[in-house]
């Protein structure tokens, strides 16, 4: 890898007499651009390699003959750059009125009207639309856009640019769109001109963002706002861990989001989103939203004050508690929701509800990630930035389908591969990452230590650690190595079911890379040996000593928007703000000394055991809050048994959710659109969540929610805006002390960032690990909880696709998301679904021995012969009814990825 | 079948075309299946040369050159009685699918000129009456 110094060698020049310090490499234009000289470009997109297509760019260089595309000249000492001549001048209007032949007109109802680079350069050198003869209409309908309710073209606004192609092709590597024909000729479309969701298209608009002109639109857009007449708010992707930068384009007149744009450059997305960001707002402004509290009487629900429903749910928790105990009442916090939210919501159970009974849904997910890595390395979170997935040089990718459930993570790591890095994929799927991999382990689900020991095994016995990294920057590498002497690659290869050179290789690939740097996902934690797989996963990182440096480290990339900030914030049974012990009395001290009040000293529990409790009687009172246990826990039908038995339930939600229809209280809250607060990403970086458009009907801010449910508990609870929240939890944070909403106002910061002086953190762990020397652990493999049998011969595991969200509730409103997924399915083996008769679509019924889904079948070679995979996004037939309630030892992480199923036809 | 260099999508596309006498769409869509080059890509190649049909076409491709040395020596007259010949134009194919008439740039042998050919036959110093016996031998 280059070094800072090597990286940062400068070159001077002059452009328009101005002198300007610029990085080898540069291009004049990139040069001219940091110092605000915006020279016109139609073909250039800071994310594409240059072509010089358009010829606007061009520019006088002292001593060098005719006009030279400033966006492929690289800067050299001493250049002298014109960028603004007569000369220059009357070119470009030329170069436009050629353009504008070939286009048509149409800016009074063009929606790009008013961020339309075309419009903005043909006003800047007056060109004549008619300068050579004007253009002609042409039909532009049917074409490969046509019906597709994502992206719209019309090939009449088309410039040719070719920046939607190369986008496509270079950035996104989904390569669905091409040039067809030659010269005059030549128009975009898709091979065969197939329509676009029958393509490799993956439908995330990088191609609307790319066109300089309206030719690529939002359809849903279409008539809903002109650019210039939008407010674009700057906030944080409500889906994904990644949490890109996005802008919410308003129409104030109409309350309205009418599309979403990604600002040039935005951190950590780079201009980029994937089509949840882009296309899949429209839930909230959905029918579908709640808008009054609603209070159940006699079984059917009824509107109500906000008054009524408060009083009632507040005594009736709060009585709960009295009578029953800390154990008898349990607050369900939400990873969807704000940092202040989280900070809230753990700090009413622990004030309020006198009780440690807080969680979120980490624990359907990375619980095991944070008990796994901060009992090795001190600290529960991704150890890189995002930034520097692009310097990697082996990606180990385990457990994890990057493209599909943290696409803007995928395509960074698309960008080490277009820099010649190498790839190894460990997973049983044949993933998008699995087939551009260098090596692809398709090893059984759930035996993954099993793989990782024979790593482990193969890279010590080759010698090919860093025994300097072992020794002065870890611990129990003795007992650590002693446990591996049982292991080899030959046991593994067998029950892996894959070929032990491929597990040698990979080993080799991940020991020898400069760097290497190892990200997985639920494919790693939701085993009931979640918590033993991340750490074998240290184990592998200190072992090689690719941990602790730039682009190098263990990351776990989180699934849920703001689930680190769910978990930083302390909504957890055994942790306060900032992952501070409950089990610690000074701790404990310190927020009875902030908050006022006593604080509990039970041992709390989490959703799993709130859902087990809550059959048994021990939990009586359960609050919950912007999540849906009864779509996202295993087993369902338990789930529902063991909350219907629950004395009081109150549901804080934006829809009739599976769960809230089992409410004696719902309250209706707010969109992420609808209110302030931060959530902290995969890479811990604190950003701003800003309110665009006003809550429907009665909806109120969750965190106000959360103040009045506090004082109708008897405890009083008020903040003037989620700001004043926001320092309360940063004065009591040690990792968040030094940040302010002033501070993170634009790109955000990453913790730790103690004092306000302090820059944030891009990776851990260096020179010392969090907990002071890394902790190797002795892991030995054990098999899923429940293997295929005679009566239930495959293995079920679960995921999340591209273009579904979890539960499906916030992806499934949007009607561009809707048209090219909307049913449930099951991927299975050729070899399989020909032995029993399934051809591809047809219907089967999926069944374990907790019940049945009946969905289409995807016959391919996605999963290994024996193997199903699932998504779990649909309402109508939900996995979760099948999936197995068996949980990680240590975190009570539901093993969604391995249990035993049986396929029959029909 | 491992990844395909890019650049060996042009030699590729021509076998395909020279087996089923254009480019039949499942084929290509097959072709990029198993090389891991994009159909987007080979559908670019295939609609830009001028060499490369996606429709079905002629068992036989008569080339009639319309370069400098040819058009000097009267390609037009030759051009004229292909057509009648054949009763088609460029870019057609006979009834039969016998003969998809195309015309070319240069096909590079001045020295013949004017120059017709057909498939990978050459026929120098063409005159009208030569069309006939020509355009006769091939079925």
């Amino acid at each position: 890898m280059p070094t800072v110094a090597s990286a940062l060698k400068t070159v001077t020049l002059q452009i328009d007499g101005r002198e300007i310090v610029a990085q080898e490499g540069d291009t004049v234009l990139e040069a001219a651009l940091s110092v605000g000289i915006d020279i016109p470009r139609l073909c250039h997109d800071p994310r594409l390699k240059p072509v010089g297509a358009c010829r606007l760019c061009v520019v006088e260089i002292e001593g060098q003959h005719g006009l030279l595309t400033s966006c492929t000249m690289e800067v050299a000492e001493g250049m002298v750059v014109e960028t603004e001549t007569d000369q220059l001048a009357a070119k470009r209007k030329t170069v436009l009125e050629l353009i504008l032949d070939d286009h048509r007109v149409t800016c009074p109802t063009c929606d790009k009207n008013g961020d339309c680079a075309l419009m903005d350069y043909s006003y800047r050198y007056q060109a004549d639309q008619f300068a050579f003869g004007g253009f002609t209409p042409a039909p532009c309908e049917p074409n490969f856009a046509t019906g597709n309710k994502a992206i719209a073209f019309d090939p009449q606004l088309c410039i040719t640019c070719g920046r939607c192609v190369r986008i496509c092709d270079e950035v996104v590597m989904a390569s669905a769109l091409t040039f067809k024909q030659r010269a005059s000729s030549v128009e975009v479309t898709t091979p065969f001109d197939m329509p676009l969701n029958e393509t490799s298209c993956v439908l995330c608009g990088l191609c609307i963002s790319t066109c300089p002109t309206g030719a690529m639109y939002d359809r849903a857009a279409l008539g809903q706002g002109q650019m210039k007449d939008l407010e674009k708010i700057q906030t944080v992707c409500p889906y994904c861990g990644v949490g890109c930068t996005m802008e919410l384009n308003v129409n104030r007149e109409t309350n309205r989001i009418v599309r979403v744009t990604a600002p040039e450059g935005s951190v950590p997305n780079d201009g980029n989103l994937c089509v949840k960001g882009k296309f899949g707002f429209e839930y909230v402004h959905s029918d579908e939203r709640l808008t009054t509290p609603l209070i159940k009487e006699n079984g059917e629900f009824r509107e109500a004050t906000w008054d009524e429903a408060l009083e009632l749910a507040g005594r009736r928790l709060r009585e709960l508690r009295d009578q029953h105990g800390a154990a008898a009442v349990a607050f369900l916090s939400s990873s969807r929701c704000t940092n202040e939210e989280n900070y809230l919501m753990q700090k009413l159970a622990r004030t309020a509800g006198g009780t440690n009974n807080v969680d979120q849904c980490a624990t359907t997910c990375h619980a095991p990630t944070v008990a796994g890595l901060a009992s090795t390395f001190g600290s529960g979170a991704m150890t890189n930035a995002i930034d520097e997935i692009k310097d990697v040089d082996t990606l180990f990718i385990i457990g994890s389908n990057p493209t599909a459930a943290h696409p803007i993570i995928g395509l960074e790591m698309k960008k080490a591969l277009a820099k010649g890095a190498k790839m190894v994929v460990c997973d049983p799927r044949k993933t998008w990452v699995a087939e551009h991999a260098d090596i692809h382990i398709q090893h059984k689900p759930g035996t993954d230590n099993m793989l990782i020991n024979a790593m482990l095994h193969h890279i010590i016995e080759q010698e090919l650690h860093d025994p300097e990294f072992v020794e002065s920057r870890c611990e129990n590498f003795d007992a650590f190595r002693a446990n591996l002497e049982g292991s080899s690659v030959e046991q593994a290869a067998e029950v892996c079911g894959v070929p032990a050179d491929l597990i040698r290789s990979a080993a080799e690939l991940y020991a020898a890379g400069d760097p290497s740097s190892i990200f997985y996902t639920l494919g790693i934690t939701e085993h009931t040996s979640g918590t033993e797989n991340v750490q074998n996963l240290a184990n592998l990182a200190m072992l090689c000593g690719q941990i602790g440096k730039r682009s190098s480290g263990v990351n776990p990339l989180r699934g849920q928007n703001n689930v680190q900030g769910s978990c930083d914030m302390g909504a957890m049974p055994g942790d306060y703000p900032g992952y501070q012990k409950v089990a610690d009395e000074l701790v404990r001290t310190k927020f009875a000394e902030a908050w006022g009040l006593e604080m509990p000293t039970n041992k709390g529990g989490v959703v799993t055991d709130f859902i087990d409790q809550a059959g048994d009687g021990v939990l009586r009172g359960f609050y919950v809050f912007g999540e849906d246990p009864v779509l996202s826990e295993p087993n369902q039908a338990k789930v529902i048994a063991n909350l219907e038995n629950l004395e009081f339930l109150v549901c804080q939600e934006i829809f009739m959710s599976e769960t809230a229809k089992l409410a004696d209280v719902i309250l209706p809250a707010t969109s992420f659109a609808e209110k302030e607060g931060t959530f902290t990403n995969t890479e811990r970086r604190v950003q701003r969540v800003r309110k665009a458009v006003e809550p429907p009907g009665q909806a109120k801010p969750d965190w106000e929610i959360i103040c009045l449910m506090s004082t109708a508990m008897g405890h009083p609870m008020a903040y003037g805006d989620a700001g004043e929240i926001f320092d309360e939890m940063a004065s009591l944070t040690p990792s968040y002390g030094g940040m302010s909403y002033d501070r993170i106002d634009d790109v955000g910061l990453q913790w730790p960032c103690p004092t306000p002086d302090h820059p944030g953190t891009g990776f851990l762990h260096e020179g010392q690990f969090t907990r002071g020397l890394g902790a190797f652990k002795e892991i030995t493999f054990r098999e899923a909880a429940e293997l295929p049998d005679d009566d239930y011969p495959y293995i079920l595991s679960t995921g999340r696709t591209l273009y579904n969200y979890n539960i499906g509730n916030m992806s499934q409103k949007s009607g561009a998301i809707r048209q090219k997924q909307s049913k449930a399915f099951v991927e299975m083996h050729k070899s399989d679904a020909d032995r029993i008769g399934v051809a591809n679509d047809d219907l089967v019924t999926v069944a374990t021995r907790r019940g049945e889904v009946t969905v289409r079948a995807v016959v391919g070679d996605r999963t290994r012969p024996g193997a199903l995979w699932m998504p779990f996004h649909f309402v109508d037939q939900p996995t979760n009814r099948i999936t197995n309630d068996a949980f990680d030892d240590v975190t009570r992480t539901a093993e969604y990825k391995v249990c035993a199923a049986m396929v029959a036809k029909g | 079948m491992a990844p395909v260099d890019h650049g060996h999508a042009i030699p590729l596309l021509q076998k395909i075309q020279d087996t089923y006498g254009y480019l039949p769409r499942e084929v290509l869509l097959e072709l990029s299946a198993e090389t891991g080059i994009p159909a987007a890509h080979l559908f670019g190649l295939a609609t830009f040369y001028a060499q490369f049909h996606l429709e079905e076409h002629g068992r036989h491709t008569v080339r009639v050159c319309r370069g400098t040395a040819c058009h000097v020596r009267g390609r037009q007259i030759i051009q004229d009685a292909i057509d009648e010949e054949l009763g088609i134009g460029p870019g057609e194919t006979t009834e039969d699918r016998r003969y998809s008439l195309e015309t070319v740039a240069c096909v590079g042998t001045c020295f013949l000129a004017p120059v017709v050919m057909v498939d990978h036959d050459y026929f120098g110093k063409v005159d009208p009456n030569k069309v006939g016996e020509i355009m006769g031998g091939y079925e």
